[in-house]
């Protein structure tokens, strides 16, 4: 191709590449929209009631004054910010080493093709399918000090029945096996197929070394899955914080506070009293946030690398 | 170890897993004077339909308001992320892997943070206790999953099959509408299945954005069955067993779509 052929082609190019974008942004323009108006808007609303000294009044009206970073002082001088915050980690992690390693274990198990395993790995799913505050409320009952399956289990092999729901010292527990149970089927589901993607040419290898079950699982699984772990576990620690649902519906929280986490007591706050205190609620919202996305940013560079 | 022993083991771990499930079922059948026999009934061989019959007295309109915004979710999200999953995956549109990482972001954020600035804004507008503001609220968890799946299954498409319908002269939406979106299918259930799926389960916004309102889905009948201090447990349950009906659905019609859904978040192939 001369030259003189070339230079009326390259602004036709550059035309057509141009018209592209405009088609582009043109599909992608309700999104985006979309995601101002419905994601950030209430986003900043909600920035904006946490910088405010909100009343019932004012709220209505919206012409609260301006108050900086008080709310936030608010929230952190107060006396249940830290028993929250340890709450909160107590109930991520504790849900999280559960899930996780239940989730490995029924994963290794039912990587062992035999009949029906499909049909029966696909039943797991259903806590994970199911509505939270049908989980919820199922659990509720069976937790029940007086009438419960749990309590009736208990007593029958000569342990003392335990008030789940209502005891400060059990309420967190019980949410926790809510959750776990709630969560064990995404960690069954990911943890699998990041098993199938493990060659077994491997496993044979390491079986013909005279590995056993036990070290071909510690030796070759557990290294060759730490990726897919890695992203699982901060994938769960991700939706394991922003748990409300389990929580609110089984306990409200309490008794006393005893199985509050940031994402009940920033409802509590807002909604869950008398006088609402929107200010402080949209602060410990916004601090849940900042924990989430800490997270999210960690499995995002997580995933990427284990992309490239 | 035989395969017919890993059988009964998987059986038996399975049958502890579903457990809750079972006993979901067993007290929705359970008569209120056994509700609190010791021992409890295990199995409901003499059972009532009581729970049922209140179901279907009292909870009708709950049921049908929660299918109602089920669908127009997953209208409004196919509408928005189809669209924009194209664009990602094939129009290369400059800013989209930035607009990628925002979608992905945006499914981080705690729905209970969304609910209360949706209700500030809800309230200045007056449509607070509304269908079409819970559809628009629910929305908000599909759509970022939404697009995230359209933009991975249509990034598989043969870039000749698009090209071949530009050379046949359709334009870009003309392409995207008969050739892009029939080929799509499968993503566009999975994505359906999904959407419906979060909507019809939604208790968040639910209870902050309809908590008063005329027309409430059933996430909040159930929620105010047991907020009455209603000791009538079979009814309760039995609605839990009838809200529990679309997910058992999906998983006997879509089991591929399902865990498809679930991994597609994590793990990329």
């Amino acid at each position: 191709m001369t030259r003189a052929e070339a230079a009326p082609a390259a602004p036709a190019r550059a035309a057509k590449r141009r018209s592209g974008q405009w088609a582009a942004w043109a599909f992608l323009a309700p999104v985006v929209i979309y995601l101002i108006a419905f994601y950030a808007y209430p986003l900043y609303r909600n920035l904006d009631l946490s910088l405010r000294h909100y009343t019932v009044r004012s709220f209505v009206q919206g012409d609260a004054p301006f108050s900086g970073l008080d709310n936030y002082r608010t929230v952190v001088d107060n006396a249940t910010f830290w028993p929250e915050f340890l709450h909160t980690v107590a109930f991520t992690g504790v849900s999280l080493v559960f899930q996780f390693s239940i989730g490995m274990a029924l994963a290794v198990f039912f990587a062992q093709n035999f009949r029906l395993s499909a049909t029966l790995r696909a039943l797991f799913l259903v806590p994970w399918l199911l509505p939270l505050i049908v989980s919820a409320s199922t659990w509720s009952w069976m937790l029940n000090s007086d009438s419960g399956v749990v309590n009736f289990a208990l007593r029958s092999v000569g342990i003392d029945p335990v008030n789940w729901l209502t005891s400060p010292s059990w309420a967190l527990t019980s949410v926790i096996i809510a959750n776990v149970w709630i969560g064990i089927p995404f960690n069954l589901v990911v943890l699998y197929s990041g098993l199938q993607s493990i060659p077994s040419e491997i496993y044979e290898a390491a079986a013909l070394d005279g590995a056993n079950g036990w070290q071909r699982f510690w030796r070759v699984t557990f290294p060759l899955l730490r990726p897919v772990s890695a992203i699982t576990l901060l994938l769960g620690l991700v939706y394991t914080l922003k748990v409300f649902d389990i929580i609110w519906i089984m306990t409200k929280g309490g008794p006393t506070d005893a199985s509050t986490t940031f994402a009940t007591w920033s409802y509590k706050l807002s909604f869950g009293t008398l006088v609402p205190q929107f200010g402080p609620g949209a602060a410990v919202g916004n601090l849940l946030i900042i924990m989430a996305l800490i997270f999210g940013l960690l499995y995002i560079r997580m995933q990427r690398k284990q992309v490239s | 170890m035989k395969s017919r022993v890993k059988t009964g083991i998987g059986v038996i771990l399975t049958a502890i897993m579903l457990f809750p499930v079972y006993w979901m079922v067993n007290v929705s059948f359970t008569k209120d004077t056994d509700m609190r026999r010791d021992p409890p009934i295990l199995f409901p061989f003499h059972g009532t339909l009581e729970g049922y019959r209140a179901v279907i007295d009292q909870q009708m309109p709950y049921l049908g308001t929660s299918l109602l915004v089920g669908l127009g979710t997953v209208i409004l999200t196919v509408a928005l992320s189809a669209p924009a999953g194209y664009s990602l995956a094939k129009l290369r549109p400059r800013g989209g892997g930035a607009l990628s990482f925002v979608l992905l972001m945006a499914q981080m954020i705690p729905g209970i943070i969304m609910a209360m600035g949706f209700y500030a804004i809800y309230l200045k507008l007056g449509v607070l206790n509304s269908a079409a503001g819970l559809v628009l609220a629910d929305s908000t968890i599909a759509v970022p999953f939404g697009v995230l799946i359209f933009t991975a299954f249509m990034s598989g498409i043969p870039s000749e099959l698009i090209n071949a319908a530009e050379i046949d002269g359709a334009g870009t939406f003309r392409t995207f509408r008969s050739v892009v979106l029939p080929v799509s299918r499968n993503a566009v259930v999975t994505v359906s299945l999904f959407a419906f799926l979060w909507a019809w389960s939604d208790f968040v916004f639910a209870t902050t954005l309809d908590g008063g309102g005329t027309r409430q889905p059933i996430t909040l009948g159930i929620y105010h069955y047991i907020g009455n201090n209603n000791q009538q447990w079979n009814a309760i349950m039995a609605t839990a067993v009838i809200a529990s009906i679309p997910a058992t659905l999906l998983l006997i019609l879509a089991q591929r779509y399902v865990a498809a859904g679930v991994t597609a978040g994590a793990v990329k192939d």
